[in-house]
């Protein structure tokens, strides 16, 4: 399996991200401020674009090497607390750093080094997490 | 530096196109679009510590996943260096609120009062660097994606479980940009 395609898609999600400011603290705060429809039409059109591909993915029903549909594998809800209980740590954090994962990367090269500590600090986030899994309701 | 276009992207070019990273994935090797994952992938592979969540083969379930996350790293150097983010035309509304919190500088990507080196060890850099950096990874390993996993792809898919996650996703956010940005900024 060569690396060098995902590599590309990568590179290409990371222009986007910054061309389009995606990456920017300020968007994040006009987004939570519901100050301007830039972010919720990126991610509105973002979701449309992706649901359309995969309805015709399934349409099609294209196949993958291994002769499986494509597509995503469903997301166990069971009682949902992981899901809002996570989902909203993740979003103070969002709302602190004013980046998601992507753009946290993304900043590290797009001009604010200091970013790589919030990058190895979600490395420790994600290492806290893995300790305190079996302790966590889920 | 010469700018190829007016920044920023507009929201409708720039949404299609992360959306279509969705099936680009799927088409290439049936991959689900996510950013998050990379951390997890990131501490089995360099303190995994018999951790069971961490016990994955992560060269193989992840490899992809690592190149595409040094990939947004590469394309955002290229992207700086070509086409710089011009300054930014912030909402009014927005900009009189960071005013108010005593931010001035908002110029730049991030507020350079805030996510420099030299800020690292005061209240705001700290609660929005490290804090928030910590939160950020614990967050999106607990609800099992991020804006890409979730957001893009799990509502596109219909899920749930990922609907619950947006819900969380802007209940945090809401309460960092009201409740503790004001205390911490000003």
């Amino acid at each position: 399996m060569t690396l060098l395609p995902y590599f590309l898609i990568g590179s290409a999600f990371g222009v986007i991200l910054v061309e389009a400011e995606v990456v920017s603290w300020f968007r994040i705060q006009e987004m939570f401020r519901f100050d301007a429809f830039h972010m919720y039409g990126i991610i509105g059109t973002a979701v449309l674009t992706a649901a359309i591909s995969l309805l015709t993915i399934k349409r099609l029903g294209v196949r993958g090497p291994d002769g499986e549909p494509l597509g995503f594998t469903p997301k166990v809800l069971g009682t949902g607390a992981r899901y809002l209980a996570g989902g909203t740590v993740f979003g103070l954090g969002w709302a602190l750093t004013g980046a998601c994962p992507g753009p946290l990367v993304a900043l590290v090269g797009a001009g604010t080094p200091v970013m790589l500590v919030a990058f190895l600090s979600a490395l420790g986030g994600t290492w806290t997490y893995g300790r305190l899994r079996p302790k966590l309701p889920h | 530096m010469s700018h190829l276009f007016t920044h920023p992207l507009p929201w409708y070019i720039a949404g299609p196109l992360i959306g279509l990273v969705v099936p680009a994935l799927l088409l290439l090797g049936n991959k689900p679009f996510g950013v998050a994952s990379n951390f997890r992938h990131l501490c089995a592979a360099l303190a995994p510590c018999g951790i069971e969540f961490f016990s994955h083969d992560w060269k193989r379930l992840g490899g992809w996943n690592l190149a595409f996350l040094l990939g947004i790293f590469a394309g955002a150097v290229v992207a700086s260096e070509v086409a710089p983010p011009l300054a930014l035309t912030l909402s009014p509304h927005t900009t009189a609120a960071l005013h108010q919190l005593g931010l001035h500088d908002l110029t730049g990507l991030t507020p350079h009062e805030v996510f420099a080196w030299a800020s690292l060890f005061t209240l705001k850099g700290f609660v929005s660097i490290v804090i928030g950096g910590f939160l950020v990874g614990f967050g999106t390993a607990y609800a099992g994606g991020c804006t890409s996993g979730h957001a893009i792809s799990g509502l596109a898919d219909l899920q749930p479980a990922s609907l619950l996650a947006v819900c969380g996703f802007f209940a945090g956010g809401l309460a960092g940009t009201y409740l503790i940005l004001p205390i911490v900024l000003r």
